[in-house]
């Protein structure tokens, strides 16, 4: 394998569970909800997607129960913030505390135990392509899935009416009810989304990044990726290009160190952190397109009025 | 309310029974930096604590406290511990140093034992194992196993321990083949599976083709299983992750240890010292070497029974510093102090140390 | 069935008293159950989280240690979300102001005088407020988001300490270990009484105090209210949303910069690469399950620190694991959240739907 090829498949592997969770919590947001939980519905997604795994003996099964997981998790935070109408930030926090306990909990069987791997797809005479095979076309089920998810968010959003009510919805929930649009379902609807996301980039870990159970493996990635959907202002395609680069910084990052730069290893680990902070600088300065991606109604508990 | 009273009385009846129950007994507490699902440094220290369940059976009771901080909640939790009638208490993580010292001085009745430190009291050992025996074996198994002539080596962070290491890692190839590079990457985290897999693969990319890690997950191994690379893994025999991949792995054992020193304040011939264990107390094990052809595990074999007997010390002179200043003259052995805060390293790495 | 919510007319002054009573309950009897379910004896294990840790001197010492830095950082955070200013970096401001007051005992340990220990407390103050103007400052200029920033900012300050624990700063005695040197006594925080509690439990409670006088009677309470709920008017009211936002981060990097010293000067006495369990993160939940109210703020970090000290108990004397603890931890905060909604709003259960609901 050449050297540039293989350091852009790592940073595929890096940056698709940062997409995966992200774009999920990108609706959620885009809805006017804001889940702090992604953390926990993704460890426990990754615990369930092994656990399915190998009980079934198939990556794809378990990709299934990490998808279910979520949405489990996600449909609890739903009943709090939206039945309930519980404080959003601090439920969010609550459920990564829950998430990251059950899972440990449910994970103590498997500690010490291989797990099952995505298969990479192999197309016949586009996998094997030099250089652009294995890129485009050697990659797992999920990375195809991830792509495919910004592509139709993306879509959905901004090119159809279901869109069109999720993003009234989020923008000013008032409105959006006096038009008839029940608020609650839809973001209901959003909040299972972004849980089935979460869940799923749970189980790209612990089935495709490192097929294994740890507790604790996901290791802050579900705020990394909240930070992502901030950094993206709303965007699907900026969202794309926010974890690329990030799980880009990341990677390149180890090969300087390998290669020697004479700079402490601490102040290169900081870099991604660093360069999304820059990158945001730079992309903020146009206040006007920020503000109406902006989700005004963003953490606003809504109550129909009777 | 009259419910919540009985409630409260009955409670107080049952920690009653309890109490009589567990009075000659010996409790025996723990404290894990990470939990015990990590499968590297915690889980082995549980498995210790197994150990002394399984070798004194019901004359001791072992109790833990899991995923605790090495900050200000460190003190609280040994001092639980100390408070819950523990007359033994394993601190199993560096950081821990300073709140149990703290502790032992409120408790000078408990016996404190404390992993990987430097400071001692009446009531309060240390003990480490000298993992450098394991890391110079393996060094000389990837020196003769590369084809590149290049080993990567994924550091958890910069301190002494881990760049004896590396160093004792070196010097095994070097024994070998004098003109081996290393190429070392710091994760900055004692675990993180995924960027242990990134470091792994970037170390690969960049022309290793043998992989040590001082980091706990068996995340590297896969990565070099997977890439048709060697490793070793760390901790813990690592073979079931890496079948075709594990070369051998370094094992930390506590049991020996830990059955020694409860069965010592049971005897009540515990005192207070420094135990720094390698390969010949059996502290450190070599799990079996595979993938490998045999006159290379033979060679293993040899190097493990020759540390194990005191004809080989890793750290004997004459040893160059990177900057070619002599660390230790020609047929000197390193003593333990020096080797305590290493903090340089060997000629032929081309790394630099954050100073 | 359909469950509806019907907004009360004010605030429900039984239920603000009754709410988290229920939510007690509710949680005393899943918990019964999830612990029998575990095998354990319900009553014992309950008994062991909740009041064990109230039955000591030195456990009720340590539930104080533990809930003041939540308390202090949560206080200063809840200003932020009430003027809609989404600090959630406190954990960085904490570290921050950590550092910058260990300056003075390790880079100058002979400087021990009655001027050591203001001098630290003030320059923590003033590092938290430094790593909570840098978010402030790139929201104002530049319009960048302050979740991100402020977030992202975290894992910049941890990575600064643990550099400066394990290069410059560390001990240089302590054998290259990653350690700083031990403070000396003119720079630790004393002890209240014969445990771990010290001086730094004041702070929390002044601040409390304090942060209750400023948000209740004073103009500038008032600014961040309107500030926070009706940003329009509070913009024609003359009140500027950019002084809005330095003021919040300043404020909520200060306390946490205060925290941050304290911890490390009263219960550390050194700086270690780990100096908080997270105190800055769950002091979010805290100020929230406070209602963002101070004296709310004072309840919910002693109910969150009894959770942890509980959940330590348990493993001791019930040998649980920290994983069941964490996950009782997170079903007693959904309790105490969702027990919250019957302050504002009644609820009902309706047959099918209610034809009035849609029209109105």
């Amino acid at each position: 394998m050449g050297g540039y090829e293989s350091i852009i498949l790592t940073v595929i592997t890096a940056a698709t569970p940062l997409l995966l969770a992200a774009i999920g919590e990108l609706v959620v947001e885009r809805s006017g909800v804001l889940n702090l939980g992604v953390e926990g519905m993704m460890i426990v997604g990754a615990v369930l997607g092994f656990a399915g795994a190998q009980a079934t003996g198939s990556a794809y099964i378990g990709a299934l129960c990490a998808l279910g997981a979520g949405m489990g998790l996600a449909l609890l935070f739903g009943f709090l913030t939206l039945h309930l109408v519980a404080n959003q930030v601090a439920t969010g926090l609550a459920l990564t505390l829950l998430g990251l306990g059950l899972a440990g909990m449910i994970g103590e069987a498997f500690v010490g135990q291989p797990g099952i791997r995505l298969e990479r797809l192999h197309i016949p005479g586009l996998s094997t392509l030099p250089f652009i095979g294995p890129v485009l076309f050697g990659q797992d089920l999920l990375v195809y899935l991830s792509l495919a998810l910004v592509a139709g968010v993306s879509f959905v959003l901004f090119r159809t009416r279901a869109g069109l009510i999720i993003r009234a919805v989020g923008d000013n929930h008032g409105s959006a009810h006096a038009l008839g649009v029940s608020v609650i379902r839809v973001r209901y609807f959003a909040v299972l989304f972004g849980g089935a996301c979460a869940g799923l980039a749970g189980g790209y870990l612990s089935l495709a990044y490192t097929p294994q159970w740890v507790e604790g493996m996901t290791a802050g990635r579900g705020w990394i990726a909240l930070a992502l959907v901030v950094f993206s202002t709303w965007r699907p395609l900026r969202l794309l290009a926010g974890a690329y680069l990030f799980g880009a910084v990341g990677i390149l990052q180890f090969h300087a160190q390998a290669g020697g730069v004479a700079i402490p290893s601490q102040f290169l680990t900081a870099l991604p952190y660093l360069a999304t902070i820059v990158v945001l600088v730079i992309i903020s300065r146009n206040r006007v397109l920020t503000r109406i991606n902006t989700p005004a109604c963003l953490g606003q508990p809504f109550v129909p009025d009777r | 309310m009259r419910k919540l009273l009985s409630m409260a009385a009955a409670a107080v009846l049952s920690f009653g029974v309890v109490g009589a129950e567990a009075a000659d007994k010996l409790k025996v507490g723990f404290i894990y930096v990470g939990p015990i699902g990590d499968y590297g440094w915690s889980y082995q220290h549980n498995q210790g604590r197994l150990a002394i369940e399984a070798a004194l059976g019901d004359k001791v009771e072992t109790v833990y406290i899991e995923n605790v901080s090495e900050g200000p909640d460190a003190e609280r939790a040994i001092e639980r511990l100390a408070r819950d009638g523990a007359g033994l208490i394993y601190s199993t993580s560096f950081g821990f140093m300073n709140p149990t010292l703290k502790v032992a001085k409120k408790f000078p009745n408990v016996k404190f034992e404390h992993a990987t430190g430097y400071k001692r009291a009446a009531n309060v050992s240390t003990y480490s194992a000298r993992f450098y025996e394991g890391r110079y074996v393996i060094g000389q198994i990837a020196a003769r196993m590369s084809k590149t002539g290049t080993a990567g080596y994924i550091g958890s962070f910069p301190i002494p321990e881990v760049i004896r290491g590396i160093n004792a890692f070196m010097l095994g190839a070097q024994s070998v083949d004098p003109d081996f590079k290393v190429k070392i990457v710091w994760a900055n985290s004692w675990y993180d599976p995924g960027k242990e897999a990134d470091a792994a693969k970037a170390l690969l990319d960049q022309g290793v083709d043998v992989l040590a890690q001082h980091t706990d997950s068996p995340a590297p191994l896969q990565v070099a299983e997977e890439r048709g690379a060697i490793g070793f893994g760390q901790a813990s025999d690592m073979i079931k992750f890496a079948p075709k991949g594990q070369l051998t792995a370094i094992v930390d054992d506590w049991s020996v240890y830990y059955v020694n020193r409860t069965k010592a304040v049971l005897d009540g011939t515990w005192e207070s010292t420094d135990t720094w264990g390698g390969l010949d107390a059996e502290m450190v094990l070599m799990a079996p070497f595979t993938n490998m052809p045999e006159d290379v595990a033979n060679a293993a074999k040899e190097t493990v029974e020759k540390i194990r007997s005191g004809k080989l010390h890793p750290f004997t002179g004459p040893i160059y510093k990177q900057n070619g200043e002599l660390a230790v003259a020609d047929g000197i052995l390193l003593d333990d102090q020096a080797m305590l805060g290493m903090n340089w390293y060997v000629k032929g790495i081309d790394d630099q140390l954050p100073q | 069935m359909r469950l509806e919510l019907e907004k009360r007319a004010e605030h429900s002054r039984t239920m603000a008293v009754l709410s988290p009573l229920l939510a007690l309950v509710l949680t005393l009897i899943s918990g019964a159950i999830m612990f029998a379910l575990l095998g354990q004896d319900p009553v014992r294990a309950l008994y062991t989280f909740f009041i064990e840790p109230l039955t000591a001197s030195w456990s009720l010492q340590e539930l104080v240690v533990k809930a003041a830095p939540l308390i202090l950082i949560a206080v200063g955070l809840a200003v932020c979300y009430l003027s809609n200013t989404w600090n959630i970096g406190a954990e960085g401001q904490f570290t921050f102001g950590a550092i910058a007051g260990s300056l003075l005992p390790i880079v100058f340990p002979g400087f021990e005088s009655p001027l050591t220990l203001p001098l630290m407390l003030l320059m923590g103050i003033a590092g938290g407020m430094l790593w909570g103007a840098i978010p402030a400052f790139l929201k104002i200029r530049f319009g960048a988001n302050e979740i991100l920033t402020s977030l992202m900012l975290v894992y910049v300050a941890q990575l600064f300490l643990d550099w400066l624990v394990r290069g410059p700063w560390r001990d240089p005695e302590g054998f290259n270990f990653p350690e700083s040197r031990l403070f000396s006594d003119a720079a630790i925080l004393q002890p209240l009484a014969d445990g771990r509690m010290h001086v730094g439990a004041l702070f929390a409670l002044l601040a409390v105090i304090a942060m209750s006088v400023i948000l209740m009677k004073t103009l500038k309470g008032f600014e961040v209210r309107v500030l926070g709920q009706a940003p329009r008017a509070g913009q024609f009211a003359g009140f500027s949303r950019n002084k809005m936002v330095l003021f919040a981060f300043l404020l909520s990097g200060g306390l946490a910069g205060l925290a941050g010293i304290s911890e490390v000067s009263g219960s550390i006495n050194q700086l270690t690469p780990v100096i908080s369990p997270g105190y800055g993160f769950t002091a979010i939940i805290v100020a929230f399950l406070g209602r963002l109210n101070p004296i709310g703020i004072f309840i919910a970090g002693f109910l969150l620190a009894l959770s942890y000290l509980g959940g330590e108990a348990a493993q001791v004397s019930l040998g649980l694991s920290d994983k069941t603890t964490r996950v009782f931890q997170g079903m007693l905060l959904f309790y105490v959240l969702a027990c919250d909604t019957l302050i504002l709003y009644r609820i009902r259960l309706t047959r099918a739907y209610a034809p009035s609901g849609k029209e109105a």
